[in-house]
């Protein structure tokens, strides 16, 4: 028997060393959280989580963040925006990602959890739905909103319909069925793209807009990966997927033409979209509304917008002390220059002076 | 018995001892033996339980209604279009597969050379260890665009049979590719399980075949198949039940649509546990509900699978000639 009081002492001393562990990491913690506040190294460490079509930003965010800051954790779950939003309201996170603005009875909630002042949105992440094709010969392709209502509702069913190839002229369309792709897996991109045609050809676009895809034909491929890698494999296809997967593929991008010409999926084009967009909250509260139709020739109309959402005051001051210099990064020219490598799309113009305001006057 | 007589002899312990650890023992294997049924009836009451909150609020057919939108309002969601994908991607497979199955286990097993039968058997073993997902993405990056041809022709000369008519003229993500990679997919299993149950038949029923003067092939069919044909059936129940709860590798092929379409080349189809895999990661409380009373229907579906094949199997047992 005695030879086992080995194993229960390593034990226990590994268990005091932890907790020794803990409690050194507790005092650094408020020892720096006082530092921070007069205006050096930020500490602490936070929790966030919502929606996942910022993953790939947010990720790029923190760890450009933790590496200036080593002694900041910033742990961001992308469990989608529903959940993150709830995340929030329950006093779990510090912040919360979400696709879209709150509905009234979400922000009511998410004031209450604010100890002074609204939750307020912050819109930091820019984002493109490309309409990516694979056709050979066909380098270039103009399409319009009722045509992508046909191609995606499969009422277009060839390459060289009428009413492609009157918008293509000089284009030699193949005399091919068009193999469209669309999501199989629920997706916040179908919903955003289901909304995109419901907003622009509301008479042809009468399918329910949802994360599932409703309408009838076509073909799913799960995730935005798999439909990529459909349309890489299958000639003469088309299907929607996020910006990123345009610029890094072989895929090509349709340019959409929504009256005020023929409009390249760029990033650029999608940021002067989101610039344009009308803000609905107020104050510091900027939640915006996007204007599909928008018809310009250097707006491309396919976008969406990812809000962070926090206290705009009452924050508890651990929290405050991280998530105020995380977002002043992110929303500095630094951090939403990051943006347009990795296939987002930044905030720019007058908008990107509202949210760095908005964000300095977090307290 | 003989194992515990063993024991006692080697270690002098005394009666009372054996007579405790019997006690134990058979204790112990009754616990295993129950635990079995304890938990498929917690799993069964778990999907009754969890699936009756969106039963009541659906507005659809939940057996015959082609869509699903459970979170919707109103909720309408039913399972037709995943029961026929399930039941037709199965039995395809199965036609598919269980033949040649059995054929490469009377290969193995009666034909081959002993060199090539013991490597041919591993290879087999070798397939079955194939996790699902490479299947599901080999399916896409090569059958896909393998099986065109065969699609195409079995179009053009058996489309009247309506099943490999393609009205549209496009061969993609299809109920038929799905069952193409069902049947590789459940292909060792027929094989090995057969190939045990030949290697089973008695030498002496074979030889006394060969010996009135049979032909190799009368051989198998007055010896071999009467004998296995319960474990033969066993075997292709085994590849069914595979074939009939496989997730991963038809989530990725198939095109996830809820419409009964019996032009199974055609892009579409969707089964139980795609659709599972497919849809609940964004699914609302009410959605997470409706997959769940979905699984309930597979899970009742296999049980009765198994239960018919038990069936089956009991009484060709008893004319099998093997005792």
């Amino acid at each position: 028997m005695k030879h086992r009081l080995i194993p229960t002492a390593a034990v226990a001393a590994a268990l005091a060393l932890t907790l020794a562990g803990c409690s050194d990491a507790d005092q650094a913690d408020t020892g720096a959280t006082g530092g921070a506040g007069g205006g050096t190294a930020v500490s602490g460490s936070i929790k966030a989580s919502g929606s996942s079509a910022q993953k790939n930003a947010m990720a790029e965010w923190v760890n450009a963040f933790q590496s200036a800051n080593p002694e900041v954790t910033i742990d961001y779950q992308a469990n989608g925006s529903g959940a993150g939003i709830q995340d929030f309201t329950n006093n779990q996170t510090a912040f919360a990602g979400s696709d879209a603005v709150m509905k009234d009875e979400e922000q009511a909630a998410a004031d209450a959890r604010c100890a002074s002042g609204p939750a307020i949105h912050i819109p930091l992440v820019g984002g493109a739905i490309a309409i990516a094709y694979n056709v050979d010969g066909v380098d270039s392709l103009t399409l319009t909103p009722e045509v992508i209502a046909g191609i995606f509702d499969s009422s277009i069913t060839k390459w060289n319909d009428p009413k492609i190839a009157e918008l293509n002229q000089g284009v030699a369309l193949p005399d091919a069925p068009i193999a469209q792709f669309h999501r199989s897996d629920e997706s916040g991109t179908t919903q955003n793209f289901n909304s995109y045609l419901a907003a622009t050809v509301p008479d042809a676009w009468t399918y329910e807009v949802g994360k599932a895809w409703t309408a009838p034909g076509g073909q799913g491929s799960k995730g935005s990966d798999g439909v990529a890698s459909s349309l890489t494999s299958t000639k003469n296809s088309i299907g929607y997927v996020e910006l990123s997967f345009v610029l890094d593929g072989d895929l090509k991008a349709a340019k959409v033409d929504n009256g005020g010409g023929a409009v390249e999926a760029t990033s650029a084009n999608a940021a002067n979209a989101i610039a344009a967009a009308t803000v609905t909250g107020s104050g510091n509260d900027l939640g915006l509304e996007l204007d599909p139709t928008i018809a310009e020739a250097n707006a491309y109309p396919i976008v969406l917008v990812t809000y962070q959402i926090t206290c705009e005051t009452g924050l508890p001051a651990e929290q405050l002390d991280v998530v105020k210099p995380f977002l002043q990064y992110a929303s500095s020219t630094e951090g939403q220059g990051i943006l347009e490598e990795i296939g987002y799309v930044p905030i720019t113009g007058d908008l990107l002076t509202k949210v760095q305001s908005s964000v300095e006057a977090l307290s | 018995m003989a194992e515990s007589s063993t024991t006692t002899s080697t270690s002098s312990i005394s009666g009372a001892s054996v007579r405790r650890g019997d006690r134990a023992f058979s204790g112990v294997s009754r616990g295993a033996g129950l635990l079995v049924l304890v938990i498929m009836a917690a799993i069964a009451a778990f999907l009754i339980w969890r699936s009756i909150p969106s039963l009541a609020e659906n507005t659809g057919n939940f057996l015959t209604e082609q869509s699903w939108n459970p979170d919707g309002d109103p909720s309408v969601f039913g399972i037709g279009a995943l029961l026929f994908g399930t039941v037709v991607s199965a039995i395809i497979a199965m036609t598919l597969a269980v033949p040649v199955g059995i054929g490469i286990a009377l290969f193995i097993s009666l034909y081959a050379g002993r060199r090539l039968s013991s490597s041919l058997a591993f290879i087999t073993d070798l397939l079955a260890a194939v996790p699902s997902i490479i299947f599901g993405l080999w399916g896409l990056e090569v059958l896909l665009s393998g099986s065109e041809g065969i699609q195409v022709w079995l179009n053009d000369w058996v489309g009247w049979t309506i099943l490999f008519d393609n009205r549209l003229d496009l061969y993609g993500k299809s109920l038929f590719l799905a069952s193409l990679v069902l049947s590789i997919m459940i292909l060792p299993t027929v094989a090995a399980v057969s190939r045990e149950v030949i290697l089973q038949v008695p030498p002496g029923h074979k030889e006394a075949a060969l010996a009135l003067g049979a032909t190799r092939w009368e051989m198998v069919k007055m010896a071999v198949f009467p004998f296995a044909k319960p474990g033969m059936i066993s075997a292709a129940m085994l590849g069914l039940g595979r074939a009939l709860g496989e997730t991963i590798a038809v989530a990725l092929i198939l095109s996830a649509k809820f419409e009964v379409n019996w032009h199974l080349t055609e892009p579409g189809g969707n089964t139980f546990a795609a659709n599972i895999a497919l849809k609940w990661n964004e699914a609302g409380t009410t959605g997470l509900s409706a997959l769940i009373a979905s699984g309930l229907v597979l899970f009742v579906l296999t049980l009765t699978v198994n239960m018919v094949a038990r069936y089956i199997i009991a009484r060709r047992a008893e004319f099998s000639g093997a005792n």
